[in-house]
């Protein structure tokens, strides 16, 4: 260690050193990344900037690095909040990758867990289960999803503490280890942050996910159903534009994830009404296309709440 | 024992070397990870070679990815145990394999007094042979302090 340190030591840069960020940005691959968020997700416009110009700060940290400017692993720990299906887990999942390819992780993978895997129900069961899942985490993201479950003020013999505690004290330590992003409702994680100070001043980046507009949600779900080589009739897209319009002013909206869930009962209509007209020639193209009827008989339209379908994921979990 | 200076035990892989670093032991465990070899940390205060079952440090180690966790853990048992032997083991579960793949000592007490070699008188004249640790002649947990 010593012998590497003092070789450093000896040939700091002059101040006149050229620096070439750019060359530096392609190395990384870091815009492919970008690039790739851009594509899969719709809007998010400030969320997209705000990650543009964390990997800018993180590339620049990088150089000054390698001019010996500063020695220090910036604290990248980071809170994402939001309403549920608006893409959180998918942008960490980016992120990880984004931090991977500039070096500040090893791995790069993503450990998605909730307060179930982190806290236990007896005591002396939360201190090995959370280091589990840090361990498990170490070189690359631990995202923490509803964080703020973690902290429940109301019952004060609640494990969620400790494994606050220790989170704090390896976000800390660790800080080359593992990089933590926590997740959660605005409302909520701002009170959690309140109770929990210690929390916020280790979190550098909060990044704030917006709804989605009407039209967006639209967009996305035509991205989801090309991926399932499916797509609207001309009439059949009029139609789901309604159904986002009155699906958004019920209760349980989850952005995306309503879409998604529509979208699979649709699918299921769909299936439901070629196999009740069997006899009629059937084309490929029917087979790919959704129809008016597959999405006007939802629940949404007729009574006004949204719709349960046995075995589909309720959507607000 | 002539050429083992200071009774320093040698069991596993590099027991022959100086103790490794920090560095050594987390390029060794990123090996085992790198083939899927679940990792677990152990400690024993019985140095006698045929004592094959140490006690484990903590749960094994499934499905990590990086090493910085495990070398966390044998720094966690160090602390705990800093006169016990501590190894690392890896074991991988591949069918027909199922069988720890790498072991290696990480911590070893600080004064290693080594085995007294014991001579039985058979009947004929023959001669059986046997060794015990000296530190086995306290009880557990006693034995290096």
């Amino acid at each position: 260690m010593s012998e590497t340190d003092e070789d450093t030591q000896t040939e700091i840069p002059p101040d006149d050193t050229e620096v070439d960020l750019e060359a530096e940005f392609h190395s990384s691959n870091v815009q492919e990344v970008l690039d790739k968020l851009d594509r899969e997700l719709v809007g998010l416009i400030p969320v997209k900037t705000r990650i543009r110009e964390t990997a800018a700060l993180l590339l620049v940290d990088r150089v000054r690095k390698q001019m010996q400017l500063s020695s220090e692993t910036p604290t990248l720990h980071m809170c994402f909040t939001g309403n549920p299906g608006t893409g959180k887990t998918t942008v960490a999942l980016r992120m990880a990758e984004i931090l991977h390819r500039l070096g500040y992780v090893r791995e790069g993978h993503l450990v998605s867990v909730t307060r179930d895997d982190l806290v236990g129900q007896y005591i002396g069961h939360t201190a090995p289960k959370t280091k589990e899942v840090i361990k498990k985490a170490m070189g690359g993201v631990l995202f923490i999803d509803e964080a703020y479950y973690l902290y429940r003020p109301e019952n004060e013999r609640d494990y969620g503490q400790e494994s606050i505690e220790i989170l704090l004290q390896v976000m800390e330590n660790n800080r080359d280890d593992l990089v933590v992003i926590l997740a959660g409702y605005k409302d909520k994680m701002d009170r959690f942050f309140h109770s929990n100070p210690g929390m916020r001043s280790r979190i550098a980046h909060h990044i704030d996910f917006p709804d989605y507009r009407p039209d967006e949600l639209l967009a996305i779900a035509r991205l989801m159903l090309a991926e399932q080589n499916y797509r609207f009739s001309p009439e059949a897209e009029k139609a789901f534009a309604q159904y986002i319009e009155k699906r958004r002013q019920l209760e349980h909206f989850a952005n995306a994830r309503s879409i998604r869930n529509a979208l699979d009962r649709a699918r299921l209509r769909q299936a439901n009404r070629l196999f009740a007209g069997a006899g009629r020639k059937l084309t490929k193209r029917d087979l790919m296309t959704l129809e008016p009827d597959d999405i006007l008989v939802s629940r949404v339209f007729s009574e006004g709440r949204p719709d349960t379908v046995d075995g589909a994921v309720p959507e607000n979990t | 024992m002539m050429s083992n200076h200071g009774n320093r035990i040698t069991q596993g892989q590099f027991s022959f070397l100086p103790d490794l670093t920090d560095e050594q032991i987390t390029l060794q465990i990123k090996y085992a990870l790198k083939n899927n070899w679940a990792v677990n940390v152990e400690y024993t205060d019985d140095p006698h070679p045929r004592n094959t079952y140490w006690e484990m440090f903590g749960m094994p180690m499934f499905d990590l990815k990086d090493p910085a966790g495990i070398l966390m853990e044998v720094n966690e048992c160090r602390k705990t145990f800093p006169n016990h032997y501590v190894r690392v083991t890896a074991f991988d579960s591949t069918r027909g394999w199922e069988t720890p793949r790498m072991s290696f000592i990480v911590n070893r007490p600080k004064n290693e007094p080594g085995y007294r070699l014991i001579r039985e008188e058979r009947g004929g004249r023959s001669m059986g042979y046997t060794i015990v640790p000296y530190a086995t002649d306290k009880p557990e947990g006693e034995r290096y302090v």
